[in-house]
């Protein structure tokens, strides 16, 4: 790896300046903020907050609707990673295999990734609606009841999709590259040592892929935590009843209508820990460990 | 161990021709070193004789088995890559026996060949270490290894010495020839160094843009080359070229350069004033009283012998490699021995002989 020595310590500053600034006031501010707010109990008016301490926590953490969202937001981060790192994988397999149609599938399956995620959830919204949706009729006329405004299980599964879909991309790009980057050479000493194509996708490609499925799993999961709460709102609004209430859903709603601030700044806090762990986690495990 | 049957072989990639028929026969138990200039076709002929490339043409056959459509798993072949490819997630002693594993060996089988492997290439302390905690030179025993365990009926090297420094590419190279003798494997190598090629074949394939020039042992490819290409490319320095004319009824040859030579084993067909390239390696170029004055341009003193540099009065280049040190003179008077004439034809570059 190439290093640049830098001279004085101004020019470095100076350069970091633009993302120390951004990083404090959209980052530090409102995370400290969030902190100090979560240690307050402030009247329904907000005219008044009186310091609580931890009792914030203590109380969400008991709460059974938190603990349902939780489970909520369990089943669908690891169905969202899951799906959206499969699908990627895959999808990355069979372009790797012909780099010439490496750049085609590339920049088309980028665009989901460029699409908001309120426009995601309109797209598959108009798939999936019951009555107006290209699929959901399909299904309908075909005999399978779907409503996900009524089930509550479909609605996970299409908000799980509609998830996923965002975020395949992102992981297809890491696949591939991580695929492109295992030498050709490797693979055909791997076929002459008698490895037929099946075998060395498991004994060759994936043991090699491992690091960047880590980092991209523990990418996949915050994002299903932090980046879905759009695709969430757009498409169930959190229903039908709890059914689709994630974590940082539950925040919104609980800090935008309930206008419990300090027990919807508790939550966040306690999300925010949560991810801080999933860093740290990768952060030594790629130290540790994995670097072929 | 056995024998292998390339007959010819083509291979293009779209519009680009690489090879252009290649015709090799090789016999149980021999090492063929291929050898060429870089991107004469000698990756593109191991890899199609592995069963990586398809040829566009042609047949190979392995001890007699038709293996020009098979998959590389079923050609029971081992490669030795350039750059080693090793299994960068697997220890030394699972790259070994990755193979024999896939094979389906009993695991008493697997370990005892491992252990014989590492043996005789003296790995055996490095068994439980990754790919990345290995020198170079500690790496290409390891590759070689994996290739002896698997026991297979040829090996085959891709510029394997390429990237070790000298001394320990000179070592490897003497350990590879002692180890293929005592295996007996049929063997191909490719490399495009030429002092490879001569001490590790039994036979060498000399390849110029995607024909095999010629196709024989070490000496008789120094001692006879087929034509000026290979003339040119096997030996050090390389060998001196003068243009001439057949002369004296295919006697003689008159070189542009003054005098005429007559040939001291016997006349060449051909046309009187047919043109004629002639070689004369350095090293037999003589030291004469009375011979053609070479004014010298540059002298290179390498110890034991001299390299010395200069133009005939033609103004075509001539090296002259001399035992021992050089006459301190602004020009010398050399001779060309008949003897050690090679006359190639000068327009097709073909050898031709009495
Ligand atoms: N996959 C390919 N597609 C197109 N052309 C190729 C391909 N592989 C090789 N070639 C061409 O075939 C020719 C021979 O290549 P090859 O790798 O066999 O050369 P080489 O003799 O091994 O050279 P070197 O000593 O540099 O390794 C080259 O001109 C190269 O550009
Ligand atoms: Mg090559």
């Amino acid at each position: 790896m190439r290093k640049t020595v830098f001279k004085g310590t101004a020019l470095p500053l100076l350069l970091l300046a633009p993302q120390l600034a951004i990083t404090a006031i959209f980052f530090l501010w409102p995370a400290g903020a969030a902190i100090w707010q979560s240690l307050l109990q402030e009247d329904p008016w907000g005219m008044s907050s009186e310091f609580v301490g931890l009792r914030n926590f203590t109380e969400v953490l008991a709460q059974p609707e938190w603990r349902g969202a939780a489970y909520n937001t369990l089943i669908f981060s690891s169905a969202v990673a899951i799906l959206a790192m499969g699908t990627a994988l895959f999808l990355a397999v069979q372009a790797d295999k012909s780099i010439r149609g490496a750049n085609i599938y590339r920049t088309l399956l980028i665009w989901p990734y460029a699409v908001a995620p309120a426009v995601a959830a309109v797209l598959w919204l108009f798939l999936f609606h019951p009555s107006i949706g290209l699929v959901g009729r399909a299904l309908n006329e075909a005999g399978i009841a779907w409503d996900y405004k009524l089930n509550g299980n479909q609605a996970m599964l299409l908000i799980i999709i509609a998830a996923a879909w965002k975020q395949v991309s992102y992981n297809f790009i890491f696949f591939l590259a991580g695929l492109q980057s295992i030498p050709r050479s490797v693979l055909e000493a791997a076929a002459i040592d008698g490895a037929r194509p099946v075998r060395r996708f498991w004994t060759i490609i994936l043991p090699l892929l491992s690091p960047t499925a880590f980092f991209l799993l523990v990418v996949n999961l915050v994002y299903a935590f932090f980046d879905t709460f759009g695709v969430i709102h757009a498409l169930t609004g959190g229903g039908p009843g709890k059914a689709t209430e994630t974590l940082i859903y539950k925040v919104y709603v609980e800090g935008v209508q309930n206008v419990n601030l300090g027990s919807s700044s508790a939550q966040s806090v306690i999300l925010m820990v949560l991810v801080i762990a999933l860093t740290a986690v990768q952060f030594r495990f790629i130290e540790r460990k994995v670097h072929y | 161990m056995a024998s292998l049957d390339v007959s010819g072989l083509r291979k293009s990639f779209g519009p680009t021709h690489v090879l252009h028929g290649i015709d090799l026969a090789v016999e149980d138990g021999e090492m063929i070193v291929i050898v060429g200039a870089s991107g004469c076709g000698k990756s593109t002929l191991l890899r199609i004789v592995a069963g990586l490339e398809t040829a566009t043409s042609g047949s190979i056959r392995i001890a007699g088995r038709e293996v020009t459509a098979l998959e590389p798993a079923e050609r029971d072949i081992a490669m030795v890559f350039q750059n080693y490819a090793l299994y960068p997630h697997m220890s030394v002693e699972q790259n070994m026996a990755y193979g024999l594993k896939i094979r389906g060996l009993p695991k008493a089988e697997i370990t005892r060949r491992v252990a014989e492997a590492a043996g005789l290439l003296g790995i055996e302390a490095l068994l439980g270490r990754r790919p990345r905690q290995l020198s170079g030179g500690q790496r290409q025993r390891v590759a070689m290894g994996r290739a002896i365990v698997r026991e297979p009926k040829l090996f085959l090297f891709d510029e394997p010495l390429s990237n070790l420094d000298a001394k320990l590419r000179v070592q490897m190279r003497a350990e590879i020839r002692r180890l293929q003798r005592r295996l007996g494997v049929t063997s191909l190598f490719v490399t495009h160094d030429q002092t490879e090629a001569m001490t590790l074949g039994d036979r060498l394939v000399v390849m110029h843009a995607g024909h095999a020039a010629q196709i024989a042992t070490p000496m008789e490819i120094w001692a006879r080359p087929a034509d000026t290409y290979v003339a040119g490319f096997i030996g050090s320095p390389a060998m001196n070229f003068l243009e001439g004319t057949l002369a004296e009824g295919g006697q003689a040859v008159a070189l542009k350069a003054g005098p005429v030579l007559r040939f001291a084993d016997g006349p060449r067909a051909g046309g009187e004033g047919m043109p004629l390239t002639v070689g004369i390696r350095p090293e037999h170029v003589e030291l004469a009283e009375g011979g053609i004055l070479l004014p010298l341009d540059l002298v290179e003193p390498l110890g034991s012998e001299t390299v010395l540099h200069g133009r005939l009065p033609g103004g075509e280049a001539l090296v002259v490699k001399l035992a021992g040190p050089a006459p301190d003179a602004p020009s010398l008077p050399v001779a060309l021995p008949a003897a050690a004439l090679h006359v190639f034809d000068g327009e097709t570059g073909k050898r031709l002989d009495p």
